[in-house]
């Protein structure tokens, strides 16, 4: 009889009441609208990795457009863009002329990048102007934050619409794609598909911070390719993940005053875990079908 | 051979970091041919077709020359493909009518009966929901062959394309391979089997780095030229 007044405070109370919860709740899905199934592609292309290096090599860039005009959202997007956009062509332009493969030099490129970031805000701002840019604040989302994430998410999941096709042939049969070359040059979909991710990194940045913005973006991915045989259906799984993970982490950092950006990467990690357990690629339903193949 | 040529190759050379894997091959494949490239392991056999497909940049004086209007399909080696992504078998038969629907272009019904057409003509009738995942090696090959079927080129290269596979397989490709050069199409295949030679390819090019020889396969497949071959690979 008293379940619903307290679901409701539990739930829904913080939304309502609070504008700040609301907003960081609407940033929240929409990045996990468009980042989570980037992430889906990352892992099929086997560049997992390359999602930590971009995410790490936009944060030089943030830390000039903060040298430049403080917290300002403008211009740290416009830097973090130019960086990580700089970095993705430099990536694809070594592993596209060179015999280095891609990861070592991104390997190289984002601890680097990672160490200038770091040096660049310690030495304009204070400790909370760092940790603010590191792990975000998705509490702190303003309009103009807002009108960011939700024009990258917008323009991302209309992007990925349309270059699915030749992306999805690009990545299963790259060799496929440059023998039989028609309209746009295969290394196209590539840094297209690059591009995207960075711009939905930097749309993260606010509400994740620079580091934890690829969580959201690789954790669902990489659970829900263990759910589901067909790539739609992943993406739908990844978005709904990361969706989900969104809502329990604020209301989780709401209730247990924790950092938000960190608690929803941290409900993301929890679903991962649950997926590793009970999703059909997983490790009971494996066990389960071994035991009875035995019996 | 009266045939006009499909592919003619003027002094073709590539090389990987200054070694070249392959030097001043020089010759044609005639429009309807059916060849076979043998030779020892590191001959540049792949190399060759990949140099063909346009996939390795040659040397600056190395010329392919290729009727434009002939539709050229490529299979490389089996191994190329990451079998664990989530697509369906049709899906991926579909792939072999990129250079029609682009990447925006619709897929029409009529499309889509080629691909039912052609799963059926390699013996995959009912697989097109199943993921490549689920696939053996040799359904797998089935499905590229699928995809071949579906290009309708007229100039086919094929890479391997009975490594990995069973015999039963084997035997069903090869058929579809005769029926190919029934249809006056030009095949170039990389195979390792001399007796597979022997039985289904009327041409033959040997090669080790350089062309040994290159032929009616019945005067290129002489002792004299095999030890040819093996000694020459065996050269640093």
């Amino acid at each position: 009889m008293n379940v619903l007044p307290v679901l409701w405070d539990a739930l829904l109370s913080p939304f309502v009441e609070f504008a700040f919860m609301r907003r960081a709740l609407v940033a929240t899905l929409a990045l996990a609208l468009s980042a989570a199934p980037l992430g889906v592609f990352l892992t099929l292309r086997r560049m997992s990795l390359l999602g930590d290096a971009l995410s790490h090599a936009v944060l030089p860039g943030v830390a000039i457009g903060f040298m430049v005009s403080g917290l300002s959202l403008t211009a740290m997007a416009i830097g973090g863009v130019l960086a990580g956009m700089l970095v993705a062509g430099v990536a694809g332009a070594v592993s596209r002329f060179t015999t280095l493969k891609e990861d070592a030099s991104l390997a190289a490129i984002y601890l680097v990048a990672l160490a200038l970031g770091v040096t660049l805000i310690a030495g304009h701002g204070t400790q909370l102007d760092l940790l603010h840019i590191l792990f975000g604040s998705a509490l702190g989302v303003d309009a103009s934050g807002l009108l960011l994430v939700a024009g990258v998410a917008t323009a991302s999941v209309l992007a990925l619409a349309l270059m699915y096709r030749g992306l999805v042939l690009e990545t299963f049969d790259p060799v496929f794609l440059s023998a039989h070359r028609s309209g746009v040059p295969p290394w196209m979909w590539q840094q297209g598909f690059l591009m995207l991710v960075v711009l939905n990194l930097v749309a993260g940045f606010q509400t994740l911070g620079t580091l934890m913005a690829v969580g959201l973006m690789m954790l669902p991915a990489v659970s829900a390719r263990l759910w589901h045989d067909t790539l739609p259906a992943q993406l739908v799984n990844a978005s709904a993940q990361a969706a989900l993970a969104g809502v329990a982490g604020l209301l989780l950092s709401y209730h247990f005053d924790t950092p938000s950006g960190p608690t929803i990467i941290g409900c993301a990690g929890a679903l991962y875990a649950t997926s590793l357990l009970l999703a059909p690629g997983g490790w009971l339903p494996r066990w389960w079908a071994t035991a009875h193949r035995v019996a | 051979m009266s045939a006009l040529p499909a592919i003619s190759l003027h002094n073709l050379t590539v090389s990987y970091r200054q070694h070249p894997a392959l030097h001043h091959v020089s010759g044609h494949f005639a429009q309807g041919s059916l060849t076979a490239v043998i030779g020892p392991n590191g001959a540049g056999k792949s190399t060759l077709l990949k140099g063909i497909a346009g996939l390795v940049p040659l040397d600056r004086h190395a010329r392919i020359e290729r009727a434009s209007e002939l539709r050229m399909a490529y299979l490389p080696q089996h191994s190329e493909l990451d079998r664990s992504f989530p697509l369906e078998v049709r899906d991926c038969v579909l792939m072999g009518l990129w250079t029609q629907t682009g990447a925006w272009g619709r897929v029409t019904p009529a499309m889509l009966a080629r691909v039912d057409a052609a799963l059926e003509a390699v013996g995959l009738q009912g697989f097109g929901h199943r993921p490549v995942g689920t696939l053996s090696s040799g359904q797998l090959q089935r499905t590229l062959f699928a995809r071949l079927l579906v290009q309708d080129a007229q100039i086919i290269l094929l890479d391997e394309p009975f490594n990995a596979v069973d015999s039963k397989t084997t035997a069903s490709l090869l058929t579809l391979v005769q029926q190919w050069h029934r249809q006056g199409r030009t095949v170039v295949a990389v195979v390792h089997d001399d007796a597979q030679v022997r039985a289904h390819f009327p041409q033959t090019l040997l090669l080790a780095r350089e062309c040994i020889a290159w032929g009616a396969t019945t005067e290129v497949l002489t002792h004299e030229n095999l030890a040819r071959a093996r000694h020459m690979a065996a050269l640093p």
